[in-house]
């Protein structure tokens, strides 16, 4: 009898324990995903009273459309950081992807190839595919032969901007047809069409990680790859499958500035992967994997483009910009590290 | 009499309410090999470990050379000249013996730079000294493990200590090399030295101890001279009367075979095991770590690949190459270590428990929240898995719970056969019963369980037979009569 009255308290203590623990994980989460939130809305209130112009609606217009291309890579990113890796070769693949495509929408006669302009449609698959073959050799170097993520992606890196100079010659692809100019310049009832692209993209991979089988076996096999693999999951197949997510999104990512900026640049999207890597950190997505969220990631690369635009309208040199962002990405990841301490 | 180099008091330890360590008594002479036993949970690491300085205690009094001591870290045993060659090894891989031997105190030239050429004659000559042929030049990770094993103990012994603990140092060596770590045992003798021999092995103990203590359920038995024992005597004092009673298994298995092993093999180390299964049936796996059980279940799980052998399930011939396939067949694994390899901690109990059954819980459209929901709750109620909500971070749970979550998920799959790798592992013992509770009802509704468990008891209370494993293979089987504590260890050990 008196075991039994044991046996009793220790599992009513095993209960609090875990209750207290609980409802302290939840605040702690809180204050994290809606801190970034909160920093974002005060910074709007904030802006809004420093300068007229900055709440008017050409210019919320104007940080959608600044924001849409990191915002895009940062999604991509997301999927790879839930994973436990990390992608640098975004920035290259941008070019290299944009690059392709662009020679098969221009109309120019030495930079396109054989037979162009071809209709849009074709120009972007042929743009997606080549960003979904980078991922995919990223992934696979990563996934089946063990090279560290930081590694293959650095070697892409150099290899996809190397190509992409071979490709061009080193000269722009000048020339665009308007139908692909329209990915990057046109614009549905006010809004342009990079912001609905991003606004897609991220709803489409908000679906897939929160809704979706895919979803979960990310966010496992992140979590712990081994429990994941007992568990009967192919943990090598969603390695893979991220980093194809992260190049099929850069090269989207890589289009819409072609057809921004109407040629296909053989140096765009240097340093690129930096940015999507610092709204995935500032949007509370854990670089040790498993933990996040696409919508964290959306409010960082949201915060970034708000940042830059306050400075610039406040006439803050670029220079500064630079400064505050590092700050902002260590502020981001210090909150990170103290909830991971407390948990 | 000898001198007393370490007397241990009444040692108190209790971790969130439960005690590991009662009565830790404990009496080191110099010039002595004292054989420190009990099996698993028994309180031995716990009292070495306060020793040490590593833990703190609760409550007792610890005495060095008859001084009343206290230490905080294991830097300051080792000041007071107590070492310790711990079961886990440590080595700093890319680093050379003799870097490794006397990593944190190299012997320095002026401005700080290190006398390499000292500090390898160093090692050499201690090397030397022990009989162990290992160049101190060549790197960590171009050695075997038994040689890392050997490495340690000199790097143990180098500190000049006069008290050595050794924690199962002879798990990873082979016969020979285990022999010249007996030479260099003894020499620490003759220097008068006192050594504390933690072991399983019951052979080693009476080829190599003077003296013993036990101890049992965290508190200390009996202690004595080894030359006035025997070793059922030993064996008889380290299992205690057998407790079984306590949790008997209900039906009889069926004569159905539902699993047949046939002479497996695995890289690992298991040779030519061969068994059958039958509906209904609990099949225990039984022996010392490192003897091959865990290998087994990876086998018939995918996990390693195939060589040798055949697996028949249901009469069909099977082999699984991933855990998908053999989730498939209807097999499921609850792995040793929950942590490692069982739960994925940042996630919700929810999903976790879902995590092996994605596909059944999901339609073309993606996740039905309903069924997970569902399903979980279900799981909830048959664990009785104590959580304020199924959306908590199972990390939050003490570990009793996540046991049940870990069990759970394995259900939720509906299997056949059951692969239980130390099932009650860090358990309380109120989450234990209900385990075994819905263990026996699993077998009690034609399901097949086979455990690996090192307690004693619980292969006692479970099991409709014992497989008794030594050094990858088939030591030994009883049956359920048949079954008695005493022949389980010395048929392991």
């Amino acid at each position: 009898m008196t075991n039994h009255t044991t046996n009793a308290d220790k599992a009513d203590d095993g209960q609090t324990v875990s209750a207290a623990r609980a409802g302290w994980t939840n605040t702690s989460v809180m204050i994290q995903r809606f801190g970034i939130l909160i920093a974002l809305l005060i910074l709007c209130v904030l802006l809004t009273f420093a300068n007229e112009y900055f709440l008017t609606p050409r210019n919320i217009v104007n940080v959608l459309r600044q924001t849409s291309i990191n915002g895009i890579l940062a999604i991509g990113m997301t999927f790879v950081i839930l994973t436990r890796g990390i992608d640098l070769s975004v920035g290259s693949v941008v070019a290299l992807a944009g690059a392709v495509a662009a020679s098969f929408a221009t109309t120019s006669a030495t930079q396109g190839v054989y037979g162009t302009p071809y209709p849009a449609v074709i120009a972007i698959a042929v743009g997606m595919a080549v960003g979904m073959a980078a991922g995919g050799i990223s992934g696979v170097l990563v996934a089946r032969y063990r090279v560290p993520a930081f590694v293959a992606t650095l070697g892409m890196l150099s290899a996809a901007r190397g190509l992409t100079l071979i490709y061009t010659t080193g000269r722009p692809i000048p020339a665009l047809t308007d139908s692909f100019r329209w990915i990057g310049t046109g614009d549905v009832a006010g809004v342009p069409l990079p912001v609905i692209i991003f606004a897609l993209v991220f709803l489409v991979s908000w679906y897939v990680l929160t809704n979706t089988r895919f979803g979960r076996r990310v966010y496992a096999a992140g979590g712990n790859p081994h429990a994941a693999t007992v568990s009967g999951i192919n943990v090598t197949r969603i390695n893979i499958a991220v980093f194809v997510i992260s190049g099929g999104l850069a090269g989207l990512a890589g289009m819409i500035l072609a057809a921004r900026t109407g040629s296909a640049l053989p140096q765009a999207g240097v340093a690129y992967e930096l940015d999507a890597i610092a709204a995935v950190v500032i949007g509370g997505t854990s670089l040790l994997g498993g933990v996040g969220t696409v919508t964290g990631t959306l409010i960082g690369a949201l915060l970034i483009g708000v940042v830059n635009n306050g400075l610039d309208l406040m006439g803050v040199e670029s220079y500064y910009q630079q400064v505050i962002k590092g700050i902002l990405i260590v502020a981001a990841v210090l909150l990170d590290q103290s909830r991971n301490r407390r948990a | 009499m000898a001198d007393v180099l370490l007397e241990v008091k009444g040692l108190k330890k209790s971790f969130g309410g439960v005690a590991a360590l009662s009565d830790g008594r404990f009496r080191l002479e110099a010039g002595s090999i004292h054989a420190l036993c009990g099996g698993n949970g028994a309180g031995k690491s716990t009292l070495l470990t306060i020793v040490m300085g590593i833990q703190s205690r609760d409550g007792g009094v610890i005495l060095r050379d008859g001084r009343e001591v206290s230490f905080s870290s294991p830097g300051e045993a080792l000041a007071n000249g107590i070492s310790i060659i711990e079961q886990e090894l440590s080595p700093v891989p890319a680093m050379t013996v003799a870097e490794n031997i006397f990593l944190g105190r190299e012997p320095l030239r002026s401005f700080g730079r290190i006398d390499f050429a000292t500090m390898n004659a160093h090692a050499q000559e201690l090397l030397d000294k022990l009989g162990f042929d290992i160049p101190p030049t060549t790197r960590m990770m171009d050695l075997s493990v038994a040689k890392i094993q050997l490495v340690e103990i000199a790097k143990a012994l180098s500190y000049d200590a006069q008290i050595i603990i050794m924690d199962e140092p002879t798990s990873a060596l082979g016969e020979s090399e285990v022999e010249q770590l007996f030479e260099a045992i003894r020499r620490l003798k003759a220097q008068g030295k006192g050594v504390v021999y933690v072991s399983h092995r019951l052979t080693e103990i009476f080829d190599i101890a003077d003296a013993y203590t036990v101890f049992r359920d965290g508190a200390f038995v009996q202690d004595g001279r080894i030359a006035d024992v025997t070793k059922d005597d030993l064996i008889h004092l380290i299992v205690g009367r057998p407790l079984a009673e306590k949790f008997v298994k209900e039906n009889h298995p069926s004569d159905e075979v539902t699993l047949a092993v046939s002479g497996i093999d695995s890289r690992n180390g298991v040779r030519d095991v061969s068994f059958e299964v039958h509906a209904g049936e609990i099949l225990a796996l039984y022996g010392l770590m490192g003897s091959g059980r865990t290998e087994i279940f990876e086998r018939i799980f995918g996990m390693t690949r195939h060589t040798k052998g055949t697996i028949h399930l249901g009469g069909k011939l099977i082999a699984p190459r991933s855990p998908a396939e053999a989730i498939h067949y209807g097999i499921s694994f609850v792995t040793e270590d929950r942590k490692e390899s069982g739960l994925v901690l940042q996630a919700s109990v929810r999903n976790n428990l879902c995590m092996a059954s994605l596909v059944e819980l999901s339609s073309l459209l993606g996740m039905t929240p309903g069924a997970e929901k569902s399903s979980a709750t279900r799981m909830i109620d048959l664990f009785s898995v104590k959580t304020p909500s199924d959306r908590l971070e199972v990390s939050g749970l003490s570990g009793g719970n996540q046991q049940k979550v870990v069990l759970g998920k394995w259900f939720m799959t509906e299997p056949k056969i059951l692969l239980l790798d130390e099932p009650t592992r860090g358990v309380d013992v109120g989450a234990k019963k209900e385990i075994y509770g819905v263990m026996s009802a699993f077998a009690a509704k034609g399901g097949t369980v086979i455990m690996i468990s090192s307690e004693n008891e619980e292969v006692l209370g479970m099991a409709d037979r014992v497989i008794v494993m030594k050094d990858g293979r088939v030591a030994g089987e009883l049956g359920r009569k048949e079954m008695s504590a005493g022949k389980l260890v010395s048929l392991a050990a």
